[in-house]
């Protein structure tokens, strides 16, 4: 099968099945596959985590029903197929809104809780799996089992952040929060240094999301974007977007560094006062790249990769700039280059990767070798100051700086359902 | 309120009509045969829509269940304004084109069980001097061709009574829909290789109940294009068409 099963269309993997699955019914029997078996989702993963060569991906995307609403509660449950885009569709009406959202609303429950998910709030609430207030997984054996942070809170903890390798989630039950309506008063604010990121996030203690975007032609310059749902007078009506979107144009390569610096260039300039107020659509606001379907195929076939890693607060910002002396020097260019702050609300999960400090996400064009090195280079810096890096965007980090970023991952092991794994997992774990 | 009885309510394209219909705040009573199927797709339906959903079993290749889900299906409601027969199998024709045990059952599930379940809600619908009864046959059923002849055969044995169903019951007050969907992306046709000719099923879904909520009597094709395709399909001479590999 040809593949681009995976966002970043790196690495390739043509050496795989998929089996796709409408209603639960019909997961019974997921024992007798033979081989490595791993769920799978909408593919929103960049890297490897999402694939599993020589085995068979179980895409539940289908199973996607929803089961129940409290109303008294808010607390919804729906199979773990259903899309974050779902669940908004019928929270908005109701007054409601996700905890947590990351920055696609393409995304089933599932895929969210396996690599527990964080947004732009994450300062204020944590990150998704902090709201799940009950799962179900299914084992390979037949074994249904319902958890929660008081039943088998173990396999609950292994399950969030657990790359889907637990078990497959099945049902989902989480918590929803108050929403007055879909507009956001939006303010965004030009920054040329870290320094003023540094004191523009100090000052930004009132707004429920925030997030940066950083030019990497020029370091340190950057937009910071924070907002707060805005309070019911100034509301709209919530009109669903679920699906619409425009199809990206097929395999055109646009990205390279000529358009990278253009891009950076034209985006940092495109507001000319310092700070821009707007009332704007969650839309925009949360998931600017769900409009155009595909955008990742603007890296053409070679695909890119992600790379997101967390650093702590000490010192970070000469550590940014270290890290981004490595990327000027080697003059590679990102497209889209994210900066935010984490907060200190602990996740249930074992392996999630959010923590308190600071977080980059930088896109790179596949270019071979030349970025592989650069990037583990990148990884020692972020090791040795005590960070770690985000594992369902990743394709590439070595087993040792896995192992050194992740040293719960012996006793996350013990976890892992024996038919379940992944190509990410057989990577960054070989001896 | 309005009743809707959907027969195969499980399969992709009824499960989106029944969406348009709970929007729409019909009562709708759905039948299918798999209990387990129904009671996720009757929650979903109450949870997001809230809809009033009651479920009923039935198997298509067991003809002592047809009158029984009809007859359950009416004593819950009191009284029903529609039906949509839209259960249906796409059998591998390769499998079972010198399988007589096999056609049988296909012959059985695709069209004898959709012609008995039609003429009993015929039945019902004649005395009252009104109602709506739809299917869903297919453009399958316009040609018969070898990839796919014998679900084509049911499809077309479907076309055909409807025809003439929608004959007679044009003089009782009583409409008969044919809905003709051309290739539809569902879970029955997902290890078929998509083209452009694939329509999305929540899109059939909404032409099919927009087409029943009108009271529409005659043949629509979904999505309309497809009447067209299937004109000049069904005006290729015979003795061309046997020689072509469709």
């Amino acid at each position: 099968m040809e593949t681009t099963l995976s966002f970043g269309n790196y690495p390739k993997q043509s050496n795989q099945n998929l089996i796709k699955y409408f209603w639960y019914n019909d997961l019974q029997n997921i024992g007798e596959i033979k081989g490595d078996i791993l769920p799978y989702g909408l593919g929103k993963s960049y890297g490897d985590s999402c694939l599993i060569d020589g085995g068979t991906l179980l895409d539940i995307s289908g199973i996607n029903k929803f089961i129940n609403y409290d109303e008294e509660t808010g607390i919804l449950t729906c199979y773990a197929g259903a899309t974050l885009a779902d669940c908004i569709d019928f929270l908005l009406p109701r007054g409601r809104f996700l905890p947590v959202t990351p920055g696609t609303k393409y995304v089933t429950l599932g895929g969210a809780i396996a690599n527990d998910v964080h947004g732009k709030n994450h300062h204020k609430a944590g990150t998704f799996g902090c709201h799940v207030t009950e799962l179900e997984l299914l084992r390979s054996d037949g074994t249904l089992l319902q958890c929660s942070k008081t039943i088998n809170s173990e396999l609950f903890a292994a399950t969030i952040g657990g790359l889907g390798l637990t078990g497959i989630i099945t049902k989902v039950s989480f918590q929803t929060v108050e929403c007055p309506g879909p507009i956001i008063e939006s303010e965004s604010i030009k920054f040329r240094t870290f320094e003023e990121f540094f004191d523009i996030t100090q000052n930004s203690e009132n707004y429920n999301y925030t997030v940066a975007w950083v030019d990497t032609s020029v370091p340190g310059r950057g937009l910071y974007n924070r907002g707060n749902f805005a309070p019911k007078s100034r509301q709209k009506p919530y009109k669903s977007t679920n699906g619409k979107m425009l199809p990206f144009p097929l395999n055109m390569e646009l990205i390279n560094p000529l358009t990278v610096k253009a891009f950076n260039t034209l985006y940092y300039n495109k507001q000319l006062s310092r700070i821009k107020k707007a009332d704007v659509s969650f839309e925009p606001f949360f998931y600017p790249l769900d409009a155009v379907d595909g955008w990742n195929k603007a890296y053409g076939k070679k695909g890119f990769v992600q790379y997101q890693f967390v650093i702590p607060f000490d010192n970070y910002i000469n550590v940014l700039k270290e890290i981004f002396n490595l990327i000027t020097r080697s003059k590679l260019s990102s497209f889209l280059t994210v900066l935010k702050t984490f907060g200190n609300i602990k996740s249930p999960g074992m392996m999630s990767f959010p923590r308190e400090g600071v977080t980059l996400a930088i896109d790179f064009k596949m270019i071979g070798d030349a970025l592989l090195k650069i990037l583990d280079e990148s990884d020692n810096i972020v090791n040795s100051v005590g960070g770690v890096v985000y594992p369902c965007k990743d394709a590439r980090m070595s087993p040792e700086n896995f192992k050194a970023f992740y040293p719960q991952w012996t006793d996350f092991a013990k976890y892992i359902d024996p038919k379940f794994s992944s190509s990410f997992w057989k990577r960054v774990t070989k001896e | 309120m309005k009743t809707v009885l959907i027969y195969g309510a499980t399969s992709a394209i009824a499960q989106a009509t029944a969406v348009n219909f709970a929007l729409d705040k019909w009562k709708l009573l759905l039948v299918a045969k798999n209990e387990n199927k129904l009671n996720d797709l009757a929650n979903d339906l109450k949870t997001r829509y809230s809809a009033d959903v009651s479920t009923f079993y039935f198997d298509a290749i067991d003809d002592a269940t047809y009158q029984k889900s009809f007859d359950e299906a009416l004593a819950n409601a009191g009284a029903i304004d529609a039906v949509l027969i839209a259960h249906g199998t796409l059998p591998d024709q390769e499998k079972i084109a010198s399988n007589l045990d096999a056609i049988n059952r296909e012959i059985v599930a695709n069209g004898v069980s959709v012609v008995n379940l039609a003429t009993i809600a015929a039945n019902y619908f004649e005395p009252l001097g009104k109602g709506m009864i739809a299917v869903i046959s297919s453009v399958a059923g316009d040609r018969g061709r070898q990839s796919n002849y014998i679900y084509g055969a049911a499809k077309g044995f479907v076309s055909t009574y409807f025809q003439g169903l929608r004959n007679r019951m044009f003089h009782k007050g009583v409409s008969v829909l044919t809905i003709k969907p051309g290739f539809v992306d569902t879970p029955m046709t997902s290890h078929v290789p998509k083209n452009f000719l694939f329509a999305s099923y929540p899109a059939v879904g909404k032409k099919i109940f927009e087409a029943m909520k009108a009271g529409k009597s005659g043949v629509i094709y979904v999505p309309g294009f497809w009447r067209l395709i299937m004109c000049i399909v069904k005006s290729v001479p015979e003795s061309l068409f046997m020689k072509l590999k469709m």
